[in-house]
């Protein structure tokens, strides 16, 4: 266990490492880059004065590395700034009600693709050899290959326009116990699909993969040969011995999603973390930017660094790796 | 050769390196597979061979015909200012060819399969280098970081190449949208690195202490050596696969980029611009086809790669499945 917990402190010692490195590069890409937020601030009328002054005000004269000093010793302290694209309002009362927006039908999302993707490989692994298992990884592979920039108008035309059954886009909420919830809304159904679809076949080929391994185990054979019903054989020893590695994927997938909405957000007009991140780059609003950029990646760094903590328990190997060699 | 075919039959299991037409014979009994590569040839060939191939130029428009139906002049149409959509998408297919082939080399090759092995050999301190920074650009939303670098650096690389504006060769390249080229080949070479440098280290950890690895240091190779004659080839089978599938994934990005509006701009055509081009709900109930053309071939570019790729993976990595 000894090693268990320096590889673990270790990881944890690099995760600030990696974040400090990310909010670096962020911060520089919006200082040094071109285009003026004052600029789209002040809209038509512009005085070199008024210009100075709120530059002055927003700190923006003031010396690179003092201004991320600043930032960095505001956002630890949980000031996120402010907002250029709403403006005046902290950081913080834009971003957090949008990203449970985006959380809510991502979460769904996520469901419905182990829900499907899961049983799917299963099966598919099960029936190596014969033409079904190709036909399935080819049917939701083919659904991963249509990239969302054109499944979304084609979805929007067949069941809004077509079909007449959804709306469009938008997003509607309703209160619950003073949550805002969105989900219980038609408007919702469509972004679920979107986001569920090109989803399925990852899971399903991993699954797959996972489980051709563990069929050729002898505990496999084992049960089998003392006349346990298949049904048994695959929940109990197949299933549950491939979907180990499997429950580490759930964070990677996640962040992969929320990365994804960037497109679906902006094309169906919801209200979420994605349309504000295309929102904020456009309109040089660096603080915004900053906050997202540095909230997806510290979801990942935790998701990652939780795989790979997963995985040293299972596996030894992992954490003696790289001393043992050399 | 002859030493390949003569192990060849005594250790059939163990030569990693396995004639090429054993591995082609394999793929063929994969008919999705081979349907996949035929399509994936003929999308690059006829984007390598635009000049020739495309009965238009992609700029060319013809007002009196504008939104037309498939007909012998124009087989799959035109669009709003009368432009050949089938030489637009072979133009379009041209734009994916540059931007893959370029991405793919610098990104996923030079600096991927370099990393991923000099991480995997060397280990300790290096290896934690490589991989933290690797993990660095892993956590970082790609989409995002990629829509801001492209739309605050764009400027700068306009100016620099605007230098050479009225020079003899890179004028002309300019006008051809070079900056653009050059602007989403970096932007994409950054990030396309990381999966490449993550699946070759792992590969390589278990090389390493292999026998033949060994001997070719107690010969007295250097590291250099030991990586790219004795490491490399035996990682070729992972990087054929891992390629593959990364030249979907950067069509699919630079589509992303361009769509946004920040990627190849028009005239110059992309299946991005096409795209975000019929995709309006009206355009899309008048004129599916602005659409559907560039959106079909789009999809099977990618479908393609993604079945060429399984089946490679099959084929090559028998172990792995």
């Amino acid at each position: 266990m000894q090693g268990l917990a320096s590889y673990i402190i270790r990881r944890l010692l690099w995760a600030p490492v990696i974040l400090l490195a990310v909010s670096l590069v962020t911060f520089g890409l919006g200082r040094f880059g071109p285009g003026d937020p004052i600029q789209i601030l002040q809209g038509q009328y512009r005085d070199p004065e008024v210009r100075e002054r709120i530059a002055d005000e927003l700190g923006y004269n003031d010396n690179f590395f003092v201004q991320y000093g600043r930032y960095m010793k505001n956002f630890v302290t949980g000031d996120l700034g402010t907002s250029l694209t709403y403006r005046g309002l902290p950081v913080e009362d834009v971003i957090f009600p949008r990203l449970w927006v985006t959380l809510q039908y991502n979460l769904v999302a996520l469901v419905l693709i182990f829900a499907i993707g899961l049983p799917a490989g299963i099966w598919a692994a099960l029936r190596q050899g014969t033409w079904t298992d190709p036909v399935i990884i080819s049917f939701f592979l083919f659904f991963a290959s249509v990239p969302v920039l054109v499944s979304i108008p084609i979805l929007q035309w067949l069941f809004a326009l077509k079909l007449g059954w959804l709306p469009s886009g938008g997003w509607e909420v309703r209160e619950f116990f003073g949550v805002e919830i969105g989900l219980l809304n038609k408007r919702a159904i469509l972004p679920v699909i979107i986001l569920t679809l090109p989803g399925i076949a990852g899971v399903a080929r991993y699954m797959r993969a996972q489980v051709l391994e563990v069929l050729s185990e002898d505990y496999v054979r084992t049960a089998r040969a003392k006349g346990l019903a298949e049904f048994t054989v695959v929940s109990r020893h197949i299933a549950r011995n491939a979907l180990l590695p499997l429950a580490t994927i759930m964070g990677f997938a996640l962040v992969g999603l929320l990365a994804g909405s960037i497109f679906l957000e902006t094309l169906l007009g919801i209200p979420g973390i994605g349309s504000y991140a295309f929102e904020a780059v456009f309109n040089r609003d660096y603080d915004s930017i900053m906050a997202i950029v540095l909230i997806t990646s510290a979801a990942f760094v935790a998701a990652n660094l939780l795989v790979d903590i997963t995985y040293a328990f299972i596996d030894p190997r992992i954490r003696l790796g790289g001393e043992l060699g050399r | 050769m002859a030493y390949q075919a003569a192990s060849g039959t005594l250790e059939a299991e163990d030569v990693t390196p396995r004639p090429s037409f054993l591995v082609l014979r394999r793929l063929a009994r994969k008919r999705l597979a081979v349907v996949g590569l035929v399509v994936i040839v003929t999308i690059y060939l006829a984007g390598i061979l635009a000049p020739l191939v495309a009965p238009h130029g992609f700029a060319d428009t013809d007002f009196a015909n504008t939104f037309a139906g498939p007909s012998l002049e124009h087989p799959l149409g035109t669009d709003r200012l009368g432009r050949d959509m089938l030489s637009r998408v072979i133009w379009a297919s041209q734009t994916t060819v540059i931007i893959s082939a370029a991405v793919i080399l610098t990104g996923g090759l030079a600096l991927g399969v370099t990393l991923g092995l000099l991480a995997g050999y060397a280990g300790g301190r290096l290896d934690n280098l490589i991989m933290r920074v690797a993990d660095a650009f892993f956590g970082l939303p790609d989409i995002l970081l990629l829509l801001l670098i492209t739309a605050t650096i764009r400027p700068r690389v306009e100016d620099f190449f605007d230098k050479f504006n009225g020079w003899p060769i890179l004028g002309g390249l300019n006008d051809a949208g070079l900056p653009d080229y050059f602007l989403i080949f970096g932007a994409l070479s950054l990030f396309g690195w990381v999966g490449m440098a993550r699946i070759v280290r792992s590969q390589v950890l278990s090389l390493r202490e292999t026998d033949y690895v060994m001997a070719a240091r107690a010969a007295g190779a250097r590291t250099p050596r030991v990586l790219f004659l004795h490491l490399l080839p035996n990682v070729s089978n992972i990087v054929i696969v891992a390629v593959t599938f990364s030249l979907g994934a950067i069509a699919g990005t630079e589509i992303a980029l361009t769509w946004l509006g920040i990627g190849i701009q028009p005239p110059h055509p992309s299946f991005g611009v096409m795209i975000f081009d019929g995709s309006g709900l009206t355009n899309l109930r008048a004129h599916p086809m602005l659409m559907l053309v560039p959106a079909v071939v789009v999809a099977a570019l990618l479908f393609s790669f993604n079945l060429l790729g399984d089946a490679l993976n099959d084929v090559l990595n028998p172990h792995r499945r």
